[in-house]
């Protein structure tokens, strides 16, 4: 529902970089995105392509590696990965207890880009 | 034809309004302002709730508040009406606040005469969860209408509040609301946080959340008194 502010400030870095290296057209822009963030790939595409418009990164594919969301048990630390299906009634498979700290998945990260 | 490069980014996307809001954190603290972000759905008892607060509170606090809303001003004149300084930030068909927006609002009001400032985020429980307002404590309506399922729903904003404020428990007889499977599933993704029942028609946990938060407001200014030494 949020595409449109976070593409623009990806869109911000993008061109900051671009502009420190000289690049004439960037092919590709690789991010990491948690799942929890309820962002759309392709809505991320189609904003980005309406806003990036006329510039160098114009027609730049979005590249998505999406970041597992995982809890850690309060208790004794074990990893459990959540989705929305399986988060109801969701216990530590070591200790049974209920109580989570989340340790992933609210990432928003430009790892790095294709460019000439 | 030159070559592809690969160029390292390594950036966080939101950097910038995580700097912005940590700086209105600061700013807010050094001049002993403490700021509430209040998010829910449309139609939770976001206005209600902030009109009790004030019922509560304006002998205590000189409150003013930020109304945010995509594009009307209903609400900030409720809060007007109760003698209350409100600011209305019309968002323009976006669909949260961030610290920017925030600050703009805050220009509006006269900061020397507020202890506490109240923000009615925009009803929604999907982006304000993803911007930092720069409010020192983040709170959540959820209404009994809405049902219990809502944390399994939209787990994010139930992690990122400090208080959850169970409203309209008015309803609980007409519904097959559970409010032990609420706790439940709010504390397996929040352990710490604080959940406060509240109806704000009969007034019932309004007391219960105006000391929630007044002790939340003591706890800045002491620790800003500590700094002060």
């Amino acid at each position: 529902m949020h595409e449109l502010p976070v593409m623009q400030s990806i869109l911000t870095i993008v061109l900051k970089h671009a502009a420190m290296h000289n690049v004439k057209k960037v092919h590709a822009i690789n991010l990491l995105v948690g799942k929890l963030s309820d962002l759309e790939a392709e809505w991320m595409q189609r904003y980005f392509d309406y806003l990036s418009a006329g510039t160098v990164v114009a027609g730049a594919r979005l590249n998505i590696e999406w970041v597992p969301a995982v809890l850690s048990c309060e208790v004794c630390q074990t990893r459990v990965e959540i989705n929305k299906v399986n988060l109801d009634g969701i216990t530590c498979p070591a200790c049974a207890k209920n109580k989570f700290q989340l340790v992933s998945g609210k990432e928003y990260h430009i790892k790095n880009m294709e460019a000439e | 034809m030159s070559e592809i490069r690969l160029i390292e980014i390594k950036e966080e996307i939101l950097t910038d309004n995580k700097e912005e809001a940590a700086k209105l954190r600061k700013k807010l603290k050094d001049r002993g302002i403490f700021l509430l972000n209040l998010m829910s759905s449309p139609g939770a008892g976001k206005t209600s709730l902030i009109l009790r607060t004030i019922e509560q509170l304006k002998t205590k606090f000189r409150i003013g508040v930020l109304e945010a809303d995509i594009d009307s001003t209903v609400d900030a004149e409720k809060i007007v009406a109760a003698g209350i300084p409100a600011v209305q930030i019309r968002t323009g068909g976006f669909c949260h606040l961030d610290a920017g927006m925030v600050m703009k609002g805050l220009d509006a009001l006269d900061l020397s005469v507020l202890d506490l400032v109240i923000i009615e985020n925009v009803g929604n429980l999907v982006c304000p969860a993803e911007f930092d307002t720069g409010a020192v404590k983040n709170a959540m309506i959820l209404s009994v209408p809405e049902g219990d399922d809502k944390p399994l729903k939209y787990p994010l904003m139930f992690n990122i509040c400090d208080v959850l404020l169970v409203n309209k428990i008015d309803y609980l007889g007409l519904s097959d609301f559970s409010m032990e499977t609420l706790h439940e599933r709010v504390h397996t993704l929040n352990p710490h946080i604080a959940i406060i029942e509240t109806s704000c028609k009969t007034g019932a946990g309004i007391d219960m959340w105006s000391a929630w938060l007044a002790e939340e407001i003591k706890k800045i200014e002491n620790e800003g008194n500590i700094n002060d030494e």
